[in-house]
């Protein structure tokens, strides 16, 4: 490792004494030998499997669900339903008093996407809870489903979920999120060219080692002890609490050690209708999602539809950025209201731009609710923003990291969001990337500095 | 459903326990014998947090009978390790922070231990190509890469 | 009910179990129908195999290769005397897959895998089916219908030619991956012309399909750019490429010429 002490030399104390210095990683020994116990590495006596019975359709109406032939089967131990869930409401960022309560912990009188959970069955054995749940008879009226972004916002489209009534999020603000800055229509009028280019993604799914699940052992003590690989401790704790109406004193929760998560373990998916079920048998339950579950229900980064406009000058200057960002929360909100919040915030990127327009939409569609992952409502937005770049370099016929540097922000610069720029390092990291790729730039783009503009 | 007497030894132990016929080695490892070190990472065959050498071999423990294995000398990496004295590849993957979330680790330890079993100065080609059926979602295969090859320079430079 | 494994000691007794048991399954290297039990398949709840000696031996005289159902992609990729066949073995799975992985599995496994299939289609091999000779290609054609539930002893085929077997897998990951497309070929050259051509795809069909077109076109051709741009212009003639998280169908169809003309053309 190569620290480059030079930049900001003046700006902090050089008595590093950790960083730069090779150590080991604390839990290193515990893996190597086989030994850091995750939360399923733990054989509970009486150990009951639990395993959901999901939606196979897109979209249906639920008219009834026939579980005599199931609850009859050798080995099941209960089945659980929407009745049985004392707070059938799945919100995940209650905690920060962000909603909204637009999904259930199992479905009732419909189901919105492919995999939704609808009824849990407990049985002695996975073979067992498997054949059950070939015996749960759930008669579906199917339904017209929307699977994109640009269906579910099409004229007439089916709405996804009738909580919101329209296919997107209504914020405080409005039909979406909006940063307004400038004048971005005069900006469009003075400039030398200007391009518009359309992005999209898919869904990713983070595909973690280690699949989602926890193992639940009711204490005598009326607690449960709570087995988790969640990301969320916290989340899970008060999201179980209200879902179950549970005091949280009684939820002992042990976690920390996750076999990879990526955002992927945040989500409440697992833990309280394990503890509902433990609650209700008295018996440990082990609630674990197979590969398939990981890959297909597991929620993922959400897929967005991006819609970049730049003016930009003969010099280079980008004088005017307009952006539509469209989030695919699929068929729930979880924290996708918040990401395409995030996304809104994230534009126009580490550039400064006088003449700034965002509309980030939060979209419903019948698909797979995506959720937290990596920078989710970022990452996708840079990835557009900087082929955006690439592409105006290309236009005004400029270098591409050059017209980086023009566009740079720096510290003073005023952001669309009315934040003042500063601790900018951006010029700095260009500099260095400059130096470390072999990519030479001018050498006024090497004099130039994050703390002030030149001249 | 019938259950059946299945005895191998684990680790050099001998072990002898019953099992349903139709378990998994990575069952009856994990809920039977309790070695913990095998994961259940997707029980397809596919990503490999599973593997374990059996007769000197490397083999999914998901996708292989239990019942099957009698007989056999089972290896994992839960028995790699001389009370404190760390095996090699132990070693390096500890000191050459070739592990993260360590998930994927006892099945990648596996793989490179069936690798250097059979060519103890293995190419980097020859290290890519044995954990090609071991995934590391925390994507650190690189790091993986080097500590397999320290490893067997560390053990050339032990057996010289 | 849990899962039970019943062991006898032919194929033969093996069939027999199965034809009296409708919920047991064969049970070979573990790598389809244990991978099957393991997701949830409640269709089955009984495993069979037999411990016949013949299923696990390679035979090589006069010119003909046998191979027991049995045979796992690891031995075969090690077997000095099918070096020929040690890529198409070799691309199956990652190690600890290629060590249980059978030959007789393969012929069963559904796209995007099999690509050892696709190889013995292509050495157009025959197949021993309760004593009788079955061409893989009729196998694989009524593989879930008139050959259902067949149970394979061996397998054998013409050793080819020196340097006459081609083989190739696209995948997105390297080295190891599901297949993109796979391709094997037999083409034999007498006097700088094709004198005959066997070629065989993977992941063009629901199941390994031999490209008839493409072997017309090549018959009587020189192995050069220009010889086998006709065959490259019917590449995709009777193909019905899968769509699935590998790869789309049209995506198939692009790179299977490409891939092609690639093995065609001598490095």
């Amino acid at each position: 490792m190569e620290l480059r002490k030079e930049y900001f030399a003046d700006e902090r104390k050089d008595d590093l004494k950790e960083i730069g210095q090779p150590r080991l990683r604390a839990d290193a020994l515990g893996h190597v030998t086989g030994t850091t116990t995750f939360f399923a590495d733990r054989n509970l006596p009486g150990l009951l499997h639990l395993k959901m019975v999901r939606s196979p359709h897109h979209h249906a109406r639920i008219r009834s669900i026939d579980l005599s032939e199931a609850g009859r089967h050798p080995g099941v131990v209960r089945i659980l339903t929407a009745d049985d869930v004392p707070h059938n409401v799945y919100t995940i960022l209650t905690l920060i008093q962000v909603g909204p309560e637009d999904e259930t912990v199992l479905a009732t009188d419909k189901v919105r996407w492919k995999g939704e959970a609808i009824v849990a069955i407990l049985a002695d054995s996975e073979r067992a809870a498997h054949e059950a749940a070939q015996k749960v008879k759930v008669d579906y009226e199917v339904l017209p489903a929307v699977l994109s972004i640009d269906e579910a916002l099409a004229p007439g489209a089916p709405v996804v979920n009738e909580y919101h009534g329209q296919n997107f999020y209504r914020y405080d603000s409005g039909e979406c999120r909006k940063v307004r800055f400038g004048d971005v229509e005069a900006g469009f009028a003075g400039a030398d060219h200007i391009l518009e280019q359309t992005y999209g993604s898919g869904p990713i799914e983070h595909a973690p080692t280690e699949t989602t699940g926890c193992i639940v052992m009711p204490e005598g003590s009326g607690r449960f002890t709570c087995y988790t690989n969640t990301q969320a401790m916290f989340f899970t704790l008060d999201n179980t609490s209200i879902i179950l109406q549970m005091d949280g004193a009684k939820l002992h929760m042990v976690g920390g050690t996750v076999g990879g998560g990526f955002g992927g373990k945040v989500d409440v998916t697992v833990e309280p209708i394990a503890i509902l079920g433990a609650k209700l048998t008295g018996r440990p339950v082990s609630f674990i999602y197979s590969r398939e579950e990981e890959m297909q229900i597991s929620s993922p980064r959400a897929a967005e539809k991006l819609v970049i406009k730049d003016g930009v000058m003969k010099d280079g200057r980008i004088v005017a950025r307009y952006v539509k960002a469209y989030i695919d929360a699929g068929a729930y909100s979880r924290h996708s209201p918040y990401g395409a919040q995030k996304s809104a915030a994230h534009f126009p990127g580490p550039y400064t731009v006088e003449n700034v327009w965002v509309d980030s939409y939060c979209v419903y569609t019948n698909r797979t609710p995506s959720s937290a992952m990596r920078g989710f409502g970022v990452t996708i937005g840079d990835f557009a923003l900087e082929v955006q770049m690439d592409k105006l370099a290309r236009l005004v016929g400029m270098d591409p990291l050059e017209f980086r540097f023009v566009n740079a922000y720096r510290d003073g610069d005023m952001k669309a969001h009315r934040q003042p720029t500063e601790g900018a390092a951006l010029i700095e990291c260009m500099q260095e990337a400059s130096r470390a790729a072999q990519w030479p730039v001018a050498e006024k783009y090497l004099q130039m500095s994050s703390a002030r503009r030149e001249g | 459903m019938k259950k059946v007497p299945v005895q191998f030894t684990l680790n050099g132990e001998e072990k002898a326990e019953f099992v349903e016929s139709g378990v998994t080695l990575l069952k009856a490892l994990r809920e039977k014998i309790g070695d913990t070190s095998v994961k259940a990472g997707c029980q397809q065959g596919t990503c490999g947090s599973c593997a374990v050498i059996v007769d000197g071999e490397l083999r999914l423990s998901c996708l292989t009978l239990a019942e099957r294995c009698g007989g056999a000398a089972i290896e994992t990496t839960g028995g790699l390790a001389h009370g404190e004295v760390l095996h090699p590849l132990q070693r390096a993957f500890n000191e050459g922070f070739a592990t993260q979330c360590g998930f994927c680790t006892p099945g990648m330890i596996m793989a490179a231990k069936a690798l250097l079993d059979h060519n103890p100065q293995p190419s980097r080609e020859d290290v890519v190509e044995a954990i090609s059926g071991n995934i590391c979602r925390c994507t650190g295969y690189e790091p993986i890469i080097q500590a397999i090859l320290a490893a067997a320079r560390a053990n050339s430079l032990s057996a010289a | 009910m849990g899962l039970g494994l019943e062991t006898f000691p032919t194929l033969a007794a093996a069939g027999e179990a199965l034809a009296a048991n409708a919920a047991a399954r064969y049970l070979g290297g573990g790598t389809l129908v244990v991978r099957s039990a393991n997701e949830g398949d409640v269709g089955f709840e009984t495993y069979v195999t037999a411990s016949e000696r013949a299923l696990t031996d390679i035979v090589v005289a006069d010119g003909r290769a046998t191979i027991g159902a049995g045979v796992t992609m690891a031995r075969i990729a090690r077997e000095p005397a099918l070096g020929f066949l040690a890529p198409a073995a070799r691309a199956v799975g990652g190690p600890a897959i290629r060590n249980m992985a059978t030959v007789g599995g393969n012929l069963f496994a559904p796209v995007p895998y099999g690509d050892f299939a696709v190889a013995l289609l292509a050495l157009d091999a025959s197949l021993d089916i309760d004593g009788e000779p079955v061409a893989v290609s009729a196998f694989l054609a009524g593989r879930d219908t008139t050959h259902a539930g067949a149970l394979v002893r061996s397998v054998s085929f013409t050793l080819p030619a020196e340097g006459s077997f081609l083989f190739a897998k696209a995948s997105r990951v390297r080295p190891k991956g599901a297949s993109v497309v796979t391709i094997a070929a037999v083409v034999e050259e007498r006097a700088g012309t094709i004198s005959s051509a066997r070629i065989a795809y993977g992941c063009m069909a629901d199941r390994p399909i031999r490209a008839p077109a493409v072997e017309r076109a090549l018959a009587g051709k020189a192995r050069t750019a220009e010889g086998i741009a006709a065959a490259l212009a019917v590449a995709t003639e009777g193909t019905a490429p899968p769509t699935d998280a590998i790869a789309s169908a049209w995506y198939r169809g692009e790179v299977l010429p490409v891939h092609l003309k690639r093995l065609l053309l001598p490095a």
